[in-house]
């Protein structure tokens, strides 16, 4: 049985991810948006079961197709935005784009650009933790593509040799950019790879959000209490191409149609809608005040000031 | 017969399929290079052209993409590796430098290595900072390695045909801003050798050195020179290493300036070893100090006013020029 709060929660989070997402691609589209955008429509529930699972201080590291993560960990939706619109007040002051974005003060290590680059930096995160003895666990989440950089091998070997309390969360949706799996390694469950480095290896269904919860929270239990890591990996799908643009060759629109079905968010409102853990009217409530907020997030990048370039080669040292 | 005009990527493209065509050694590999064509869609329709076999989508493994290019090399395969970004070939720095760069030497010269790693460099896309660098400097700086970057049509479909047929490493960086530019290319086959600098413009006042996406800006900029009365020469450099100084120092010879420009950061960049050659060898022949004009000294930043003037644009080049001439 689930308990409401942390249903409504769940919820919340995975419609907040798909408006947002829905939102920044009409503004990409629109050209309000400058740059690249990878869209996390179709795996919120990866996103919001594991970082649910978390505590508030808990650290994550995030990858190219990081707007999810961000918003399960509960960043501020108004500096997002105006980061996508580039502008100086933006989480990374306009600097670091859709494919950069962080806030320390949330444990939320940045989005990463090079895919796997982000597996180290979180293996080095928990690794602090465990010298400072701060009881905080970190949760990596990384693709299908990125499982077969010299980066994941290394870091998971590392890990679990010396139990460093981490949870490798693998977001396997079945492509690396344009390359199904079949193309890109011979393994289907790539949770297989963790026998190699003696951690548990545990696949759950990514598009089923109390699936990731339980399997994600008896991860970060056992990390937490100074067992090590494991690799839990997450079936899931995007439903969008894998940049904004991408004319997707390489799959069949009855296919995505075929991983509709398994919609995160409707199924989840309507197993809640049976349960009597909700009602349309909050359901109702909910998108509108998501709504709301995403209006001001975007009526807040857009209005924003753009950086002034002397400022920006300020950062670039501590003096 | 009217010229044809063809693009910068149709261009490397058809440089790949003739290559692909002559000598059943030559493959390709690379990120999403096949049906997809690649990020840039550089390769498309040659997966259908040649088969899974000759055009082969790598999993997302830069190490093992460059190493196992030298390895295939190594054994008489003549491999064309894609980085799908030249940034990511960071990742694959040690099999390129310690390895592939210093095989031949290493082995004392009983061994070749004929690949050609191609790559996008540049900004200008929005990408930030690790899609957007240009670290041609980096492969410079290591002796066994040739790198070239063509910047226009033409000279893509002859340079990278002759870095295929090289028996060394070569590093082919393509600026992501040129994909799309146009230019004459010949329909038959043509090499350009490497190692060979080219005279983009000539003029009697001053030269502009440099490569890559700042050579069409140079043009634009001596273009807008000409009207105040400064007759300014172009010299596109083609190739880094080898590095043709005598093309260089016959430039200075003739206008007695120089404005080297280059994208990557000033510090460090290859321009400051073409204003060093130009310092030492050519010293007499000065009129005025040689200048380097590169890119300000950050990372690539996102927001799209900023990327801009991270790099050197037609108008400070123009400025650069015009000081240099007062000077
Ligand atoms: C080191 C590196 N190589 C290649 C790329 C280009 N690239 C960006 S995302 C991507 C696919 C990543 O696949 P996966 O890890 O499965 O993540 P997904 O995009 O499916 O979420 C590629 C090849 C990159 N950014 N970094
Ligand atoms: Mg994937």
């Amino acid at each position: 049985m689930i308990e409401k709060d942390l249903a409504r929660n769940l919820l919340i989070t995975m419609k907040k991810i798909r408006i947002f997402e829905e939102e920044a691609v009409k503004l990409f589209a629109a050209h309000e948006l400058p740059g690249w955008l990878h869209s996390y429509i179709g795996e919120e529930a990866v996103a919001a079961g594991v970082c649910l699972a978390l505590n508030p201080g808990d650290y994550i590291a995030s990858t190219h197709r990081g707007h999810g993560h961000c918003i399960a960990k509960g960043v501020s939706l108004r500096k997002m935005m105006a980061e996508l619109y580039g502008k100086e007040t933006g989480y990374c002051k306009g600097r670091g784009g859709s494919m950069h974005i962080a806030d320390f003060s949330l444990g939320m290590l940045g989005a990463n650009g090079i895919v796997g680059g982000g597996i180290p930096i979180a293996t080095g995160a928990a690794l602090g933790s465990q010298m400072k003895k701060d009881s905080k666990v970190t949760v990596c989440f990384f693709g299908d593509g990125a499982s077969n950089q010299g980066a994941f091998h290394e870091s998971l070997n590392l890990a679990s040799a010396w139990k460093l309390p981490i949870v490798y969360v693998c977001e396997n949706n079945l492509f690396a950019e344009t390359t199904p799996q079949a193309d890109h390694q011979a393994i289907r469950n790539i949770s297989d790879r963790a026998a190699g480095y003696g951690m548990p290896g545990v696949t759950t269904d990514g598009m089923d959000v109390m699936s990731v919860y339980k399997d994600a929270q008896k991860a970060i239990e056992r990390a937490r209490s100074g067992k090590g890591p494991t690799l839990l990996e997450a079936k899931t799908y995007r439903y969008r191409g894998h940049w904004e643009g991408d004319p997707q060759p390489y799959r069949t629109k009855a296919d995505i149609e075929e991983w509709k079905k398994k919609d995160p968010i409707a199924n989840f409102e309507r197993f809640l809608l049976n349960q009597k853990l909700i009602t349309s009217d909050e359901i109702e409530t909910i998108s509108e005040e998501i709504a709301n907020e995403m209006n001001d997030a975007i009526e807040f990048g857009r209005t924003s000031p753009y950086a002034d370039p002397q400022a920006c080669l300020s950062t670039l040292y501590i003096h | 017969m009217p010229d044809r005009v063809i693009t910068y990527s149709e261009a490397i493209r058809e440089a790949l399929r003739e290559e692909l065509k002559n000598d059943p050694r030559v493959f390709l590999m690379g990120e999403d290079i096949g049906i997809y064509g690649g990020a840039f869609a550089v390769t498309l329709g040659l997966y259908e052209e040649f088969g899974p076999e000759r055009v082969i989508d790598t999993p997302i493994s830069e190490a093992a993409i460059i190493g196992a290019a030298a390895g295939a090399s190594l054994v008489g395969m003549r491999t064309v590796a894609e980085i799908q970004f030249s940034d990511f070939i960071a990742i694959g720095m040690d099999q390129l430098v310690n390895q592939a760069a210093k095989i031949r030497f290493m082995f004392g010269g009983k061994a070749a290595v004929p690949m050609v790693v191609r790559a996008p460099i540049g900004s200008g896309t929005g990408a930030a900072a690790q899609h957007s660098q240009s670290q041609e400097a980096w492969y410079a700086h290591v002796p066994g390695l040739k790198v070239v970057l063509p910047s226009n049509p033409a000279d893509a479909k002859g340079l990278l045909k002759s870095a295929i047929r090289d028996d060394n490493p070569v590093i082919f960086l393509e600026h992501k801003l040129l994909y799309k530019t146009k230019g004459v290319v010949l329909e038959e086959e043509y090499l350009i050798p490497l190692g060979k600098a080219d005279v983009k413009r000539t003029g009697a006042d001053l030269t502009i050195i440099g490569y890559s996406n700042l050579i069409p800006k140079s043009l634009q900029a001596a273009e807008k020179l000409a009207q105040e009365g400064i007759d300014v020469e172009v010299l596109d450099l083609r190739t880094l290493r080898p590095l043709d100084t005598e093309a260089i120092a016959q430039s200075i010879q003739k206008t007695h300036r120089a404005l080297v420009v280059y994208e990557a950061p000033q510090l460090g960049g290859f321009g400051a070893e073409v204003a060093a050659f130009i310092g030492e060898k050519c010293f007499d022949d000065l009129d005025s100090p040689v200048t380097r004009l590169g890119g300000l000294e950050m990372p690539p930043p996102y927001n799209p006013r900023l990327e801009k003037q991270l790099v050197p644009q037609v108008e400070d080049i123009v400025n650069g020029v015009r000081k240099l001439m007062k000077g």
